[in-house]
């Protein structure tokens, strides 16, 4: 056998390891978003001085937010399928697509803290303000990870093609984003709902 | 542009911190000089600090530990001799001297003498027990390790530049709130405990995905080594537990620096959620602390008794429950918070079934021992020490598992000398057991065994004599933390605690001379073969210290205690067809991200906005190159491998090898028909 094919065999290996592991990221990730969502939970009629969330919350707004995101898993969906009819072009075009609504996310999310900022609901407010913007931040934070991920991705299909660790790659962000998709309908759900009620 | 940096931060408040800073930077720049005396920058950067190869991952790591347990004991003789002295006077440490010093103990023994310890004993094992080759991720492995040493240097600069927290190891809000604490203290311990914090992450994800994936074939779950075992197990305590930790310091940090009202006493803030929160992880890393060395200790039991380790099964079994457990006790840190009696009562039974399974392995290790052919080497000795102290802890957690008793002891040394009960003979002795028996395997030759017996007894006496006043003293009501004291009945049973440290002290110190001895003799205490003490398990398989490649050719294993089956059966040794083998390449990435985050924690504590950007910037920058780069591995031809390996076996002659025939099974076992049936 030459080198190549030997660290080839040895690169499905080690890929089908990353996978693995990064499933147990993900746990760990969600054992993070489980804590932030016990702490607003014991913290969100906490209003002290500030103003409560059903004040501040406008699920017509969330709705839009929660449509992007949702939208944007599917989309990612159609980037994996393209991906393994080994379309290239396609897959980049919806990871575009993909990376706009996720941005268009994020977009409505800092309009959302600058309103919330405006009406004197700013972080350092009360305990429910504290930990709504951990809890939503983070989960933006990860948005805009994801969103950083998309763009490297992008540059990496073009460059070099859909090989084996480039799809794994892609792969795992495609974990990674419905992940987060996850995430946002228990923020909709614990955060949200139970907010303007 | 440095923020709240100012040269006011340098220590002139008290010559005690100045003499401790100095002592850094003069033991720094020893270093630096040395290194540079001995023209070994390019070797120690290429072969060790860019190494991604598990075995110099794991001996850097121990190193780490054994340097900052120096510096931890200096912090406890300081607060042994402060109350040996301050009866009714403020002793040689100002009170702010005096917290710095028992938080930074705290911190360092748990997050950086503990963790790096016991994580490095499992990267130079772990691996060679499941017959791999390497860690699942190498690159990752190399992370980790730079975090937690990046960690241990946030921890370290606090002495010189600035103040350490004074707010306990476990920091308390609202204490350690901005309002109570507004210095650099408790960012500095914050910011090192969210570093090291995300390196130990890494690690447990790494050694889940290893242990799950990477073993070799025919090594069944059930087949292997205890150690291998509780590594799997608190794996996953700290996939699971780490994160509540990086929640928690990142909350209090939020409080600290944005002014957010998590664990304020005001505005909403919740305090009673971060002992919640941080007991979530504290309690479970007290497991992740301590099963290892369980593993240790079952190891080193099974093969200095020449037997089979007894109840197997059930070791499993227990390990497993143990760490299922720990997840279900964390209130028990706060009986007194005032939650209802029967939520107290619930997480004190809870509480006390841990110590079933305990128990459990206790009785294990001894009907191993029973009947047995034991050898008091070093590591056994520690062994059997801790088998002895560890109960009298474990009846002393089970008396602080009632809350009742709980509400009188609670914050008393009766707790100090109740956890230390645990933690030193329990995981402690556990990795210097584990320092003993796998010192060869790591180096290729022996540790000197007499004075490693000299320095069990200075422990394990100084452990009684340190910690046995403690119980007596919380039973008089004495509360943790004093830096001085006004009941004149006290004082004789301080001193006498101070008298255990220094005899500690000579247990260290002993230590120190058994690895100077030991390496000036290493000529004639080589290990050979690889397997200095007839071990079990195939971490005895490879030479001393391994190959890069650990197995030259993948093991096959048809049960427990693998290798001690290949001895017996004449497998071990011999010659086999070889074969390219894929190997990781070193890389910069590693040690410069470590640099980075400690650049990026420092720049935090001081409040240097454009640093902590850069330097984040400079990260991502780094993961992003490391992300894109498909070109990690070589490949170690077969040839090259031939060669070290022929090497090896014509340095081992018969009269190096163990004899096995004691071990051979007899009568009907052995397959050979019975005399008389024939």
């Amino acid at each position: 056998m030459s080198d190549a094919t030997i660290l080839e065999e040895e690169e499905k290996v080690s890929l089908e390891a990353r996978e693995f592991g990064f499933w147990i990221y993900l746990m760990t990730d969600a054992i993070i978003f489980a804590l932030l969502f016990a702490t607003y939970v014991v913290l969100s009629r906490n209003f002290a001085s500030g103003p409560s969330s059903k004040e501040l919350f406008d699920l017509g707004h969330t709705a839009g937010e929660t449509a992007l995101l949702l939208i944007s898993s599917l989309t990612f969906g159609f980037a994996s399928i393209a991906q393994r009819a080994g379309h290239k072009m396609r897959e980049v075009q919806w990871l575009i697509v993909t990376l706009l609504l996720g941005l268009g996310f994020l977009a409505m999310e800092l309009i959302e803290f600058q309103g919330m900022i405006a009406a004197g609901a700013g972080p350092e407010v009360s305990g429910f303000s504290s930990a709504f913007f951990t809890l939503v931040g983070t989960h933006g934070l990860h948005v805009a990870f994801g969103c950083l991920g998309i763009i490297v991705m992008i540059g990496q299909i073009l460059v070099k093609g859909l090989t084996q660790p480039v799809r794994s790659r892609v792969f795992r962000l495609g974990l990674f984003w419905h992940f987060l998709d996850i995430v946002w309908i228990g923020i909709f759900s614990v955060v949200y709902l139970p907010g303007v009620m | 542009m440095l923020g709240r940096l100012t040269i006011d931060a340098l220590p002139f408040y008290s010559w005690v911190a100045m003499g401790g800073a100095g002592v850094t930077v003069g033991g720094g720049i020893v270093v630096f000089l040395l290194i540079t005396y001995l023209r070994a920058w390019k070797v120690l950067w290429t072969d060790w600090l860019t190494s991604v190869d598990h075995k110099k991952i794991g001996i850097m790591y121990v190193v780490l530990a054994l340097v900052m347990l120096v510096r931890g004991f200096v912090d406890a003789i300081m607060m042994r001799a402060q109350q040996a002295v301050s009866l009714n006077s403020e002793g040689y440490l100002p009170p702010e001297h005096f917290e710095q010093i028992f938080s930074s103990h705290g911190t360092i023994m748990i997050f950086f003498v503990a963790m790096p310890f016991l994580t490095g004993l499992i990267n130079i094992i772990v691996p060679q027990q499941i017959g791999a080759r390497d860690v699942a991720f190498p690159f990752l492995n190399s992370v980790s390790l730079w975090m937690t040493a990046a960690g241990a240097g946030l921890v370290l600069v606090s002495l010189v530049v600035g103040k350490f927290s004074q707010a306990g190891w476990t920091g308390y809000p609202p204490y350690s709130g901005i309002e109570y604490s507004p210095g650099v203290g408790v960012d500095y311990w914050l910011w090192a405990l969210i570093v090291s914090g995300v390196g130990s992450t890494l690690s447990g994800i790494n050694f889940i995905v290893t242990i799950v994936k990477n073993r070799c074939p025919g090594m069944t779950f059930m087949r292997m080594p205890m150690f291998t075992w509780t590594t799997l197990c608190i794996s996953i305590l700290i996939a699971f537990a780490f994160p509540a930790l990086t929640v928690v310091a990142a909350q209090l940090t939020l409080d600290r620096t944005l002014g957010f009202h998590f664990f304020t006493n005001g505005d909403g803030g919740n305090m009673m959620m971060y002992a919640n929160l941080l007991w979530i992880w504290g309690h479970p890393e007290v497991y992740i602390l301590i099963l290892p060395a369980f593993g240790i200790f079952s190891e080193v039991v099974a093969t200095f008794s020449r037997k089979r380790l007894f109840g197997y099964t059930s070791l499993v079994y227990a390990t497993a429950c143990i760490a299922i457990l720990s997840f279900t006790v964390w209130l028990h840190h706060f009986f007194t918070m005032g939650s209802s009696a029967n939520v107290n009562a619930v997480f004190g039974i809870a509480t006390m079934i841990i110590a079933v399974p305990t128990g459990v392995k206790i009785f294990d290790w001894l009907f191993t021992m029973y009947k047995g052919r034991i050898e008091f080497h070093p590591s056994m000795v520690f062994t059997i020490g801790f088998m002895v102290t560890f109960v009298i802890g474990g009846v002393t957690g089970v008396l602080l598992a009632l809350p009742p008793a709980d509400y009188l002891m609670h914050n008393s040394t009766f707790l100090v000398a109740h956890f230390h009960n645990m933690l030193i003979p329990g995981a402690l002795f556990g990795y210097f057991a584990g320092l003993n028996y796998w010192f060869p395997k790591a180096f290729g030759f022996k540790l000197d065994a007499k004075w490693g017996i000299r320095s069990f007894w200075f422990w394990i006496i100084g452990f009684y004599l340190a910690f046995m006043p403690l119980y007596v003293l919380g039973f008089m009501g004495m509360s943790r933390r004093m830096e001085h004291y006004a009941d004149p009945n006290w004082q004789p049973y301080l001193i006498v605690a101070a008298l255990g440290a220094v005899c500690v002290l000579i247990g260290i110190a002993c230590i120190a001379i058994q690895l100077w001895v030991s390496a000036r003799q290493w000529g004639s205490s080589r290990d050979i073969t690889g397997d200095p003490w007839n071990g079990r398990t195939l971490e005895w398989a490879t030479s001393s210290p391994p190959a890069p490649y650990n197995f030259a050719v993948l093991p096959v294993v048809n049960g427990l205690d693998a290798f001690h089956e290949m001895k017996i059966l004449g497998e071990a040794y011999q010659p086999q067809q070889y074969e390219d083998i894929v190997m990781p390449k070193n890389t910069w990435i590693g040690p410069v991200l470590g640099g980075l985050a400690f650049v990026l924690g420092f720049a935090f504590v001081w409040y240097i906005w454009w640093l902590v950007a850069l330097s984040f910037v400079l990260s991502l920058i780094c993961v992003g190159i490391r992300a894109s780069d498909d070109n990690s591995e070589y490949v170690l031809p077969a040839a090259e491998v031939a060669k070290i390996e022929r090497e090896r076996l014509a340095q081992i002659t018969p009269a190096d090898l163990h004899d096995m025939r004691d071990f051979a099974p007899r009568g009907a076992a052995s397959g050979a028909p019975l005399p008389g049936t024939v």
